[in-house]
């Protein structure tokens, strides 16, 4: 509801010129899957985290047809994008660049499943050596004796 | 009057809550009379809220405009369900909901809470009624829903065009009960840290607090997320969108204390990670509530528009998280760890979907908050959109799914790999022959989509299988399994049930990412167009007005070999009171695909621009999540959750519930 609200919101600063319209749509049909392909790495500015190819927004379809004639003009598509940060800015890109401002971002993962993965094998090593210490309670012993007895462990 | 009366009730509710929140704290070892006092406080709560609740919905239902709120947003000529709906579709009344659900979960807390220890009991009480005065206070102080208009204008405003729909009915209460479910859990954590008691049978009373939120939750964000689908009027159903997002993460941490729980209540051991887990989880729901509304993760300009609430906002959700995690700091050294493990076991098994849950919520909340930090910090702005969660997420929850089938095959303490694995090697098989089959008859050129096809197989027949595999079908006589199968506690049919779900919305993802089908096209009416197997005659242009909107209305004919014709209609509409302009797709299902039909603007030349999707499969994945809810309604059903007393149950290795 609340993303509904803010959608509303923008549609309200941008009125309607709805999204892709045929008129826009390239003949070739393999650059306009291209097109699609690269608007949806877009962000359209005035908007809330739509990108163009979905937006309603003029700016959204200026946006569109820049990228279609670009693509027209042989670029390729690291090249139109490249086109379109330069004039607009990272903030564009929906797919954040690989720098050091964003160097976080991308290892921010695989950093929490590492330590993850750390913590869980300190956690097993400390139980471990509780385990190689420790007397068996009853309910161990039991365990071990169901283990042992060769009988399949309870489900 | 009966305003001034709702508006008293939620000022009384607010001392109620107050005073019971430091009774609670100063006293909980105090003697049965405290307690007796906290739990009728806490009924006491949920009567005056509601009152305050039926005040709202008599005013906007009388459309007595005199009320700021409902002259806001609400209008004479709305439908009754929408008169009622425009209490909370807004930030003031949508508050008052917001809080209705918290001491309804508090009342529910205090009444079917009696067998639960009493200082135990005091302390939950206590936690849940500082969060009312915390979150009364603020309604009551920065977004008064009860202010009047004087004169009182004579129409109101009208709620949001979009907002007047089924979903607003639906989502946002079913949404904030699976948010401010979780406030119990965070209560009963907040409680084990306080009192130091902290055992299985602690885990025993959250786990069914915390089922009943999640599949609360579950059901609220696919009805959000079905709503956007058929509203939002070109057929996408999650975009990364912080607000989804912020929805998103209680529901991941959710589902990782759901099994985290399950450990400790079986086994005594991840409990400080379990405690930990329910403050996260419950954190991330106020995140989700408010942090979004102040506005911050908009933008950090919005946030300077309405500088007090988001202010307190801010304030109030530093105290209740930051508060937490210090207590959780100094007192969770004090919790003993308990059972012991190998690392290929069920518990095993239970870390791994905790890790990479816990890592997926973490990912989602960088992904979110980070753009807004580095503009905080160093002036740059930069997107984090969906292609980058798709990417990070996918990485994530492709090891995760792989391996969940074997999880619930996996013995407690320790078990065996290899055995486990040639059990599934069926389920297996038959996952890659129906990707396989179900890939081939579709015709599309090689992609991923098989393997993804395969995941969402393996995951939804694993999950069979392990029924298949208690009940020995095969290996003993029919009877015999069936009878095997009725013995089953029903939390192995709702682990089985969920697993499910899961590996359903998977099929149905992969299968709508990748085979759908668009057509985007101007048309004359008469003119006929193709997508697919179907073609789509447009029949008819004609204005109808609606009772607060005039709309025009698409009328096709759709045709397909198999299913027949079929009249369907798409409109665009007009609303009256704030000529805003809404698209109200047609949708057709055939099977568990659809047709998306979208109307779009007319042009001078008489044509009219038509959008055509066909979206193969694409029902699954709500489907799924329905199956999901329907596996968490079927557990809280479970006769072992309804035995008050927490009673260790005796082992007898023979049983065949010993363990799920």
């Amino acid at each position: 509801m609340k993303r509904l609200l803010l959608v509303i919101l923008l549609a309200v600063i941008a009125l309607p010129a709805f999204a892709v319209s045929p008129s826009e749509i390239l003949g070739d049909p393999v650059l306009e899957a291209r097109a699609r392909e690269i608007s949806g790495e877009l962000r359209c500015l005035v908007c809330q985290n739509q990108s163009i190819d979905m937006s309603d927004a003029d700016l959204a379809h200026d946006l569109r047809v820049l990228v279609r004639e670009r693509l027209t003009a042989g670029d390729s598509n690291q090249q139109v994008l490249d086109y379109i940060v330069a004039r607009y800015g990272e903030f564009v890109l929906l797919t954040p660049v690989f720098a050091l401002h964003t160097v976080m971002l991308w290892i921010a993962a695989p950093a929490f499943l590492l330590i993850g993965i750390g913590l869980a094998i300190l956690g097993n090593r400390r139980n471990r050596g509780r385990l190689a210490t420790g007397e068996l309670s009853a309910e161990e012993a039991a365990a071990l004796e169901r283990l042992t007895a060769g009988t399949d462990a309870p489900q | 009057m009966s305003i001034e009366l709702g508006h008293f009730a939620l000022i009384l509710a607010f001392g109620i809550a107050s005073v019971s929140a430091v009774v609670g704290y100063v006293f909980w070892r105090g003697s049965e009379r405290v307690t007796h006092y906290l739990q009728q406080g806490a009924v006491l709560q949920f009567i005056l809220v509601a009152g305050a609740f039926a005040a709202l919905i008599q005013a906007f239902v009388s459309s007595d405009f005199s009320l700021s709120l409902a002259f806001e947003n609400s209008h004479s000529l709305q439908p009754l369900l929408y008169k009622i709906t425009s209490v909370w579709g807004n930030h003031e009344g949508s508050m008052v909901l917001w809080i209705l659900i918290l001491v309804g979960f508090g009342a529910a807390v205090a009444l079917f809470g009696r067998n639960l220890p009493r200082d135990l009991l005091s302390l939950v009480i206590a936690t849940q009624s500082l969060l009312v005065a915390a979150f009364g206070g603020f309604t009551l102080f920065t977004s008064n829903p009860f202010a009047r208009l004087s004169p009182a204008p004579f129409e109101g405003r009208d709620l949001n065009p979009i907002l007047q729909d089924m979903g607003l009915a639906v989502h946002p209460p079913l949404l904030y009960a699976g948010y401010v479910g979780f406030s119990i859990c965070f209560s009963f954590a907040i409680a084990a840290l306080i009192s130091g008691r902290i055992d299985a049978a602690w885990a025993r009373w959250v786990r069914p607090w915390t089922m009943l939120s999640w599949t609360f939750l579950t059901l609220g964000i696919a009805m959000g997320s079905y709503w956007a689908y058929y509203e939002l009027g070109w057929g996408g159903w999650w975009f990364w969108d912080p607000v989804e997002n912020a929805s998103f993460m209680p529901w991941l941490a959710g589902t990782a204390l759901l099994h985290s729980a399950l450990v400790m209540e079986k086994r005594n051991a991840l409990k400080i990670w379990t405690v930990f887990l329910s403050i996260i989880t419950f954190s991330l729901s106020l995140l989700g509530t408010f942090l979004v509304r102040s506005g911050v993760l908009t933008s950090v300009h919005t946030f300077a528009s309405d500088p007090t609430r988001g202010l307190v906002i801010l304030s109030l959700l530093a105290a209740f998280i930051g508060g937490a995690f210090i207590l959780f700091a100094i007192r969770a050294s004090a919790l003993r760890t308990g059972g012991l493990f190998a690392p290929v076991s069920r518990e095993g098994a239970l870390i791994l979907n905790n890790l990479f849950l816990a890592t997926a919520t973490g990912a989602v909340l960088i992904g979110t908050l980070y753009p807004l930090l580095l503009e905080a910090l160093t002036g740059t702005v930069i997107s984090v959109g969906a292609p980058f969660f798709n990417l990070t997420f996918a990485a994530l929850m492709t090891p995760l799914l792989l391996l969940m089938p074997l999880g619930p095959f996996l013995a407690w303490k320790r078990a065996d790999l290899v055995a486990v694995t040639q059990r599934l090697a069926f389920a297996a098989g038959l996952a890659i022959l129906a990707a396989i089959t179900l890939f081939s008859l579709s015709g599309s050129p090689i992609s991923l989509a098989p393997l993804g096809l395969a995941l969402g197989f393996w995951v939804a027949f694993g999950a069979i299988a392990e029924l298949i595999d208690r009940a020995k079908l095969g290996r003993v006589p029919p009877m015999e399994s069936v009878r095997r199968l009725m013995g089953l506690p029903r939390s192995a049919f709702s682990t089985a049930l969920a697993h499910f779900g899961i590996g359903v919305t998977v099929l149905g993802i992969v299968a709508t990412s990748a085979w759908e089908n668009e057509r985007i096209i101007a048309m004359q009416v008469g003119e006929t167009t193709t997508i697919g197997d179907f073609s789509v005659e447009f029949a008819e242009f004609a204005d109808a007005p609606g009772p607060n909107y005039s709309s025009e209305n698409g009328h096709f004919i759709v045709t397909d070999q198999r299913a027949g014709t079929r009249d369907v209609v798409a409109e665009r509409r007009t609303y009256v009171a704030s000529s805003m302009q809404t698209t109200e797709a047609s949708i057709e299902t055939y099977g568990f695909s659809q047709l998306y039909v979208q109307l779009g603007e007319s042009a001078a030349d008489g044509t009219h621009i038509v959008r055509l999707w066909f979206k193969p499969y694409i029902t699954l994945i709500w489907l799924g999540a329905i199956i999901m809810a329907a596996a968490g309604a079927l557990s809280l059903t479970d006769r072992r959750y309804r035995i008050g007393a927490p009673q260790r149950r005796a082992r007898h290795a023979a049983e065949p519930e010993a363990a799920e």
